[in-house]
């Protein structure tokens, strides 16, 4: 194992407050492979071998269910991990469309990182957020009712370095490795950020008050 | 008429709605836990309360098939794995109003007689993650949860537990693998997890919406509860219109509203255009068309014109969407999503795959329709678990309903389709 004698027992103190939230160690193996995400930004040989000495696995058990989970990345994603939504749905809604002007765009394909380190792009499965369609992501957050436009300025503002914000989210948008850490079960302070809900989640509730439509007493 | 009943919605236009002051003081949870718990579990029984995570099981019932003084641990599982496509209701509600899914947890495992409960949710949505995370947090520093809640002598420990993009984990048993540290593919039932669920030890595993909605319960009555809805589909829950339509959004009514109901609410279609097809509960849900309007939207209404009411995932297509590539891009999550762990599923989607693929390019036959469906006959009932069967949905509905659409593309070598015309931005 390559880790530093720092980096080990900075991950091994996670590591154990992780473990100790859970009946069974093994239960930690997802957040673990979270937390060493956060370490390298993709889940490395290290990464493999670390979470697989502290649960006395072996690195077989610990790769098999890595491989499993496609959130769990072979080699480095970006700094900012672009997902753009091409289930059904959203692919009608513009998804497909803006998947193939992005990709043109900056000349990467699905699963590719550009030269710079910058971003990486991944197709994504249904995100649970079809009322805002089409849907796009970064780093997990939502960036939501997006246009090919948009979905350019977006990365191209994503290589520039400017303030990029979610649409439910933060007011700043943290890296990939951070957004790992935030899986492993380490929170950052930013979860009061942002609207309890926009748009079309509070659509019927507007309707509502707007008819004096209310439960049963 | 049908009314808009906002319950789980009602505080989310609150700008602190996610947090314990936006939310309340949990008496409803402080009222259960000075009760007797199978007291609970009556009262969610005689609410009529059914599962709103697709399947639409009696929850008091669940919770009932938890053997009691076992000497055994029990859990309690959230499962916030939502991934069934259309599906959007359980990321906003714990966005808005994780306490109601953390106060249900606490009067759920007091009822069950759980010690420990997880809520596993999909790592794909951060921000969701952080509040749930917050919500708990608070949860702990108040006393809710933690030792002698209310000095009622009752000890809970609750995890936040963060998947890591797997639509399988939101089947039951493969979330309980996947929660115990293993690949996340479904177990053999039986054992069913009320005996055999997570570590071997009984398991209640329910979805947000169900869990979120006790609280209200308790607070106001079963009969409350049992007052809205149809005879055997009661109470409330949020219903998600997605797609072509005007207004989209989460709109939370009583089980029985209709398609045309809400879609009166919601502006209808978009301008211009008309209803061609829609899921009334999700991708796994076979597909109604502009005759199915007036059907109330409840479990047995529903499956008697041949869906399910699933999620209350309303996805709205139009008339400029191919329902041939809406199938193939179903069925390609399916392949995606399929666990490999049964052959009949995990063969099966690929090959439903690669015949849609030369169907939507023209190159098929009317003999490969047979083929699909012939495929699908050997998916559904044959697979581990309810992804093979969901996959084999849009393949007979689409068929059933638009046939002569697949012989069109057939005919003409390729889509009679204008992809740009179904876009947001595409279609005046």
């Amino acid at each position: 194992m390559t880790y530093s004698p720092e980096v080990r027992e900075r991950l091994e103190t996670d590591a154990k407050e992780i473990i100790g939230r859970y009946p069974k160690a093994r239960s930690a193996l997802l957040p673990l492979l979270h937390l060493v995400q956060s370490e390298d930004g993709y889940v490395s040989d290290d990464g493999h071998e670390f979470c697989a000495e502290i649960l006395g696995l072996s690195k077989a058990e610990v790769v098999g269910v890595s491989t499993f989970y496609t959130m769990y990345k072979r080699k480095p994603a970006g700094e900012y991990h672009v997902g753009v939504c091409i289930n059904t749905l959203c692919a009608v809604m513009g998804g497909d469309q803006i998947w193939s002007e992005l990709t043109e765009h900056m000349g990467i394909g699905a699963d590719e990182t550009t030269p710079d380190g910058k971003v990486s792009l991944e197709r994504i499965e249904c995100n649970a957020a079809c009322d805002f369609a089409p849907v796009m992501t970064v780093n997990w957050e939502f960036f939501d009712n997006q246009t090919p436009a948009s979905a350019k300025q977006l990365v191209d503002d994503l290589r520039d370095g400017a303030n990029v914000l979610p649409t439910r989210g933060p007011k700043k948008l943290c890296s990939f490795k951070d957004a790992s850490r935030i899986l492993a079960g380490i929170p950052d302070d930013l979860a009061g950020d942002g609207p309890s809900a926009v748009g079309p989640s509070l659509e019927g509730l507007r309707i509502a008050k707007a008819n004096g439509w209310e439960a049963p007493k | 008429m049908t009314t808009l009943t906002p319950i789980l919605t009602k505080n989310w236009d609150l700008p602190n709605s996610f947090t314990l002051e936006g939310y309340g003081d949990y008496s409803a949870a402080k009222r259960a836990l000075g009760m007797d718990p199978d007291a609970i579990i009556q009262a969610v029984k005689d609410s009529g309360l059914r599962g709103r995570g697709g399947a639409g099981f009696p929850t008091g019932m669940k919770w009932g098939f938890i053997p009691q003084n076992d000497g055994k641990p029990h859990y309690l599982v959230v499962n916030a794995d939502e991934s069934e496509p259309g599906t959007c209701k359980d990321i906003p509600l714990m966005m808005a109003n994780p306490h109601a899914l953390v106060e249900g947890i606490i009067i759920t495992a007091y009822a069950i007689r759980a010690n420990h409960a997880f809520i596993y949710v999909r790592g794909e949505v951060l921000h969701v993650v952080r509040r749930l995370h917050a919500a708990v947090r608070e949860a702990y520093e108040k006393g809710y949860l933690g030792t002698g809640i209310f000095d009622s002598g009752f000890d809970l420990e609750l995890v936040v537990h963060s998947g890591a993009g797997a639509y399988i984990c939101g089947e039951e048993t493969a979330l309980l693998d996947s929660l115990e540290g293993y690949r996340g593919q479904p177990r053999l039932k039986p054992p069913f997890p009320a005996v055999a669920g997570l570590y071997a030890a009984p398991t209640v595993i329910n979805n947000v919406e169900s869990i979120a909605s006790v609280p209200s319960i308790l607070a106001n009555g079963a009969d409350w509860f049992a007052g809205m809805g149809t005879e055997k589909s009661k109470g409330f829950g949020i219903f998600s219109l997605s797609g072509h339509v005007t207004r989209p959004g989460q709109y939370e009514a009583p089980l029985g509203i209709t398609l045309r109901e809400l879609l009166d609410m919601a502006g209808g279609i978009r301008e211009g255009h008309r209803l061609k097809f829609w899921t009334p509960g999700g991708s796994s849900t076979p597909i109604f068309t502009d005759e199915h309007l007036d059907v109330p939207l409840d479990f047995e209404s529903v499956g008697a014109k041949g869906s399910m009411l699933g999620t209350r995932a309303l996805q709205i297509f139009d008339e400029t969407v191919c329902v041939l590539r809406a199938t193939l891009r179903w069925t390609e999550f399916y392949a995606h999503e399929s666990c490999g762990k049964c052959t009949p599923c995990r063969e099966g989607t690929f090959w439903l795959k690669q015949v849609l693929k030369r169907l939507e390019a023209g190159q098929g036959g009317e003999e490969d329709l047979a083929t699909i469906t012939d495929i699908a006959d050997n998916i559904l009932g044959r697979s581990f678990c309810a992804l093979g069967d969901g996959a084999t949905s849009p393949i007979y509905s689409s068929v059933k309903y638009f046939r002569d659409e697949y012989l069109k593309h057939f005919e003409i070598g390729g889509c009679p389709f204008d992809p740009a015309l179904s876009t947001v931005w595409g279609a005046k």
